[in-house]
């Protein structure tokens, strides 16, 4: 690929990236219908959820570590979070406690 | 204004500021080995801003020269950003020229930000979010440069940082769920998104569970519909 090429792919990607980001706001200009703006009100919840679950995804539950780091430190962040309620003791705390798992205790 | 809204806004930006980082310099090596130099990094995360698509991309740079094509996985790979989007219709309507910005830098981490709530009491509502996404885009642009200019060279084991992402998935979750007034659209995103991995395999999930909630959320809308009006009266009043 040449250089020109490469621009004109990467020219693409950001412009096709821009319209799945972009698109709903052009077909509901103004006033939304009562069921996109229910959509709007509910889909939150659910995406975070899949979003969740994309973090997942790469966890191997049949094979060694049982995916024990993931579900550990996962469930520091969410006990943590409920009890404190505080950002860097949830996400901070949790990121090293994954780090120490993945590269000390299950290496 | 702009300053008190970007004191309020950077504290909530620290854990995408650590993912974003970490993840971007990852990037940045990737392409690096792919023969690309930090003015690429730096034009890509500028220009494209979507961080699991980037890393396609490197695969695609390194292949033969098919812009349609790229184009095409470029939007099924970004397709969940449409719900991004419809959910975001009514708080960007009042965003005025601040608004194409938010609109294309609405990635999965600032619209988890964004759903985390708006601005503080007496903080401007607009600069808000504007400082909530240009931060993270800082992040990014400036973690893929980075990582473009060490190379492979990185000084500390940073194995794992990348749980920085599903931590911060994890806690806007419960930060949901807890102010939710229903929990079915939380339990019917997780379990459709894992009944869609466990079917359709962990790379091409994202569509089928996308339609599965579309499907899930039009069925439950009898029963969710008047919890949400409930909800928007109170706002208004």
């Amino acid at each position: 690929m040449t250089q020109t090429q490469a621009l004109i792919t990467i020219l693409c990607i950001a412009a096709a990236t821009l319209l799945t980001r972009a698109l709903p706001f052009w077909v509901f200009r103004g006033e939304a219908p009562a069921f996109v703006r229910y959509l709007g009100a509910v889909l939150p919840g659910a995406v975070i959820g899949m979003l969740v679950v994309y973090c997942f995804k790469g966890v191997t539950p049949l094979a060694w570590p049982h995916a024990l780091p993931e579900l550990l430190a996962g469930l520091y962040v969410v006990l943590v979070h409920r009890w404190k309620h505080n950002l860097a003791l949830s996400i901070g705390g949790g990121t090293a406690l994954y780090m120490l798992l993945v590269q000390v205790v299950f290496a | 204004m702009r300053i008190k809204a970007l004191r309020a806004a950077f504290p909530r930006t620290l854990p995408v500021m650590t993912g974003y980082l970490f993840l971007g310099i990852a990037f940045g090596v990737l392409l690096r080995e792919a023969g690309f130099g930090p003015l690429w990094a730096l034009l890509m995360s500028v220009l494209i801003y979507a961080g699991s698509m980037q890393f396609v991309a490197v695969g695609l740079l390194t292949g033969p020269f098919a812009p349609l094509t790229a184009a095409l996985v470029a939007f099924t790979v970004n397709a969940r950003h449409l719900f991004y989007g419809l959910s975001m219709l009514g708080r960007f309507s009042g965003r005025g020229a601040l608004k194409p910005y938010l609109i294309f830098g609405l990635t999965d981490e600032t619209y988890s930000l964004l759903c985390a709530g708006e601005a503080p009491e007496g903080v401007d509502k607009g600069w808000y979010d504007f400082f909530l996404t240009a931060l993270d885009q800082l992040y990014w642009v400036a973690g893929s440069v980075a990582g473009c200019v060490m190379g492979a060279a990185l000084p500390v084991d940073s194995t794992g940082i990348d749980f920085a992402m599903t931590a911060l998935f994890l806690v806007i979750f419960v930060e949901q769920w807890e102010s939710a007034r229903s929990h079915l659209p939380a339990l019917l995103g997780v379990g459709a998104s894992a009944v869609c991995v466990a079917v359709f395999g962990a790379d091409g999930f994202i569509p089928f569970a996308m339609a599965a909630i579309f499907a899930g959320l039009t069925a439950l809308h009898g029963r969710l519909a008047p919890l949400t009006q409930a909800n928007s009266e109170e706002v208004q009043a």
